[in-house]
């Protein structure tokens, strides 16, 4: 048989690309919730809540989203949520010391970013596989904030600062409007730069990716800097939403984070995957949340819904692709 | 001595194993095709042949990890099944692989006795003291002096191949199977195995010897049988022959393939120079030349360094020491450098090492080129698939679309995916390494045709490639390699493939 022959009985494919369909199947998920809590609860469907829920989202993307470009490129972070304690009570004391927000901003987005980029240079440099790395760093930087901290709660900021985490600009959350604009960067950085192409082709194959001539040593520094500022971006909204800062604020962050991605059909064995995906995924995850306490169910069943919710969302992802091929 | 005894000493030997008409295919390939085969008790039967000739397939039909399709065998006269490896062990045979199968955290003793220990009072535990005295008697059997309580990973290569041999014989083994065996070992390491294989042969054990030396055919072969293509050739006498004759045997002379080339009446300027390079992948003092509008071979066996001469130029090994200098300058960093200065890798495995097999066929012939095709730094999906259409319609490649999965295209597209990344780039030196390796004929020879066309138009390749015919058909000249260093450099009048192979192996 020739080879033209072979690949004619080889079916075409469809005109919206496998990620489009994906993240389109994810759209019509979270209407379906929406739906249901809607007739469910009368108060779902209120502006509060749902200007309520929008917010919760945004915190989770914040950090899945730079969590999403690690996973593409087959690796994983599982330091965020201590980075984000850590950048947030070093940011709260820089306001504090200085009475400056803006030298605070930067230094907890710096701080994220230089934990990040530290990441990148184990997984590199060192050539550490990107969970053990990262779960050794997840010790050290809670190590580090309890040091410097030593059980003190960092508290009251300047007004203007509480701004960003709870103001409100034309009746949306401050929080929602820079989810929109993260959203935004990042779908362009992902889809729309040579940056972006590279980090998909080098989660695809990483050893195909070094030998077409892809800086793969680069990228990958530039993928865990970007998961670590994009901690550092949370820290500071969460440090102005909350008004205060303790060392143990990070601890409830990082499983969330990695569930939204996961819900949002980035692959763990990476190459496969959309921040657009992510957002969705942030989004039924606080749906359901909400919800749930909207329903009056315990908080106690909310990780085992969590859970259900990743594997059946996984597992769906792994049906639709597989027939797909 | 008895009448008896006088009438069995002068009727014909028995071998100890004999295979008859073994066949045995893959899709695609007749690995083994009608091969007969013998050995007697007390001798060394060379197996000679090139790669791909089916050695090493005989050889997993001797100790069972194949089934044969077809054929017979006969142990000491009486027909045996060999359907495992089980069966093949309790024959007596063994296979020394270029591979060990040591546990290298457990000692000498308990590797020997692997599966086999000899157990203690108390139930699981296992005889300390018998497994010691049990093992150092199997060494001294085979005159190897060292502590059998010596934790295998600390043992050299050589000192792993007499444990290896070791075991085998506690196991009885009659028939022992060497694969390359002194592949790896130094001169001194080679006269001690030497002195093994008489003492072993002494024993009466037959040893079936698989080699790609010449001196060790004619020092240690009391036959040899030559395989080429999944057939046997010929068996000859050590004494009978010439080194030249083995080798016109292995490579053949019923080729008739022909491949387009344009040769040009003089090669253009220098464009990669590589001097004296060494790397700890084994090569050292590698010494190429590559003009423009030339291709050049890079020929030896399987093993030989080709491949990891070919990585060392495009900086996907570090180099100890030596200088590439490329298009008139000196370069030394990693895969990423030479991509820019226009150097191009098709790599031998493609599936894992030139494509992303669940992208499209547009992002994988894009991928190499997204810094010229985007000097911006902001990538267009269409236009990546015009640039992927004409490619696709440069090189017939057979896809519906740019955007079809790359995994599901045949071998044949696939490489033409791997070319066509460079070719977006604007490479200017390709390495094709083993550019043909499971492509079908018409494939093959509208591959050539292409690499034909890149050299006419300016750009030079390096190709390796185990099908010396094509090496001799469509290169300009060739440096062939051996252990790691290149051992002789052909020009066009000079490339036969005898002379490759005469310069591939070792008559030292």
């Amino acid at each position: 048989m020739s080879d033209i022959t072979k690949d004619a009985i080889a079916p075409p494919r469809s005109f919206l690309s496998q990620d489009a369909m994906q993240a389109f199947y994810r759209l019509l998920a979270a209407l379906l919730i929406c739906a249901v809590l809607a007739v469910l609860s009368d108060s779902f469907l209120s502006l509060g809540n749902i200007l309520n829920v929008l917010r919760q989202a945004s915190l989770t993307f914040f950090i899945a989203s730079g969590l999403t470009l690690v996973v593409l490129t087959a690796g994983l972070d599982l330091s965020v949520g201590a980075n984000v304690a850590l950048s947030a009570c070093i940011a709260g004391t820089v306001i504090h010391k200085t009475g400056s927000p803006a030298l605070g901003v930067l230094t907890g987005l710096a701080c994220g970013g230089i934990v990040g980029l530290l990441n990148g240079v184990m997984v590199t440099a060192l050539r550490i596989p990107s969970f053990i790395a990262t779960y050794g760093m997840l010790w050290v930087l809670n190590g580090l904030t309890y040091w410097y901290m030593a059980g003190e709660t960092l508290h009251g900021f300047p007004a203007g600062f509480r701004q960003i985490g709870s103001g409100y600009l034309f009746g949306l959350p401050i929080p929602v409007y820079l989810l929109l604009v993260f959203l935004g960067i990042g779908t362009l950085f992902a889809q729309r730069t040579i940056w972006g192409q590279e980090i998909y082709a080098i989660g695809a194959n990483p050893v195909a990716a070094r030998l077409s001539g892809i800086p793969v040593a680069r990228r990958l520094l530039l993928v865990y800097a970007v998961s670590g500022t994009m901690a550092g971006l949370a820290s500071i909204i969460f440090l102005s939403r909350l008004n205060s800062a303790e060392a143990d604020i990070g601890e409830s962050l990082t499983l969330p984070a990695i569930a939204a991605v996961l819900i949002g059909g980035t692959s763990l064995f990476g190459g496969v995957g959309t921040v657009f995906g992510t957002f969705i995924g942030a989004l039924i995850l606080t749906l359901v949340l909400n919800g749930m306490n909207l329903l009056s169910v315990s908080a106690n069943w909310q990780p085992l819904v969590t859970g259900i919710i990743v594997i059946l969302a996984v597992w769906l992802d792994m049906k639709t692709r597989r027939r797909a091929q | 001595m008895s009448n008896a005894a006088l009438a069995i000493k002068s009727s014909p030997p028995v071998p100890l194993l004999e295979l008859r008409s073994i066949s045995k295919e893959f899709p695609g390939v007749k690995a083994l095709d009608d091969v007969s085969f013998a050995v007697f008790p007390g001798e060394v039967h060379m197996l000679l042949g090139e790669n791909g000739a089916g050695k090493s397939s005989l050889m997993k039909v001797l100790c069972g990890a194949y089934r044969a399709d077809a054929g017979e065998f006969y142990y000491q006269g009486e027909q045996v099944a060999i359907n495992s490896t089980a069966d093949a062990r309790k024959l007596g045979i063994a296979v020394i692989f270029q591979e060990f199968s040591l546990v290298p955290h457990l000692d000498i003793a308990q590797n020997i006795f692997l599966g086999r220990e000899p157990r203690g009072r108390i139930p699981g535990t296992i005889d300390r003291r018998k497994i010691l005295a049990d093992a150092r008697r199997v060494l001294g059997t085979i005159g190897f002096e060292i502590d059998p309580s010596t934790i295998v990973n600390k043992l050299g290569v050589a000192q792993q191949q007499m444990v290896e041999i070791a075991k085998a014989i506690s196991q009885n083994a009659r028939i022992l199977v060497m694969d390359e065996p002194t592949a790896a070992l130094s001169d001194r390491e080679t006269e001690l195995l030497f002195a093994l294989i008489a003492r072993l042969k002494a024993d009466g054990v037959a040893i079936v010897y698989i080699s790609h030396r010449m001196a060790e055919v004619f020092a240690l072969g009391d036959r040899i049988t030559v395989l080429r293509d999944g057939r046997r050739i010929d068996g000859v006498r050590p004494a009978d022959v010439t080194p030249d004759q083995l080798v016109r045997m292995m490579v053949g002379r019923n080729v008739d393939m022909t491949y387009p080339r344009n040769f040009a009446d003089k090669p253009g300027e220098l464009l990669l120079e590589v001097k004296g390079l060494s790397s700890i992948t084994g090569i050292s003092d590698i010494n190429i030349e590559v003009r423009r509008g030339e291709i050049v071979g890079l020929c030896g066996l399987v093993g030989s360094g080709r491949s990891e001469v070919a990585r060392a130029i495009f900086g996907a090994d570090p180099a100890s020491s030596g200088e590439i200098v490329f298009d008139g300058k000196s370069m030394s960093g990693e895969p990423d450098l030479a991509a820019r200065r226009g150097i191009a890798l098709i790599p031998e495995s493609r599936k894992s090492e030139g494509l992303a097999l669940l992208r499209s066929v547009s992002d994988n012939l894009v991928v190499s080129a997204l810094r010229k095709l985007f000097p911006n730094g902001l990538f267009d999906q269409g236009s990546a698939q015009r640039t992927s259409d004409g490619l696709i319609r440069q090189l017939r490649i057979a896809t519906p679309s740019a955007r079809q999965t790359v995994g599901l295209l045949s071998g044949g597209n696939q490489q033409k995916v791997v070319i066509g990344k460079w070719l977006a780039a604007g490479s200017k030196l390709f390495i094709f390494d083993e550019p043909t390796r499971g492509i079908d004929i018409g494939a093959k020879s509208e591959i050539f045709a292409l690499i034909d066309r890149l050299v006419a138009e300016g750009a030079a390749a390096l190709m390796i490639s185990s099908e010396q015919v094509e090496i001799c058909h469509v290169c300009d000249r060739a440096y062939v390699m051996r252990e790691g260093r290149i051992a002789g450099h052909l020009t066009r009048s000079e490339l036969t493939e005898e002379n490759i192979v005469r310069l591939g192996m070792h008559h030292a």
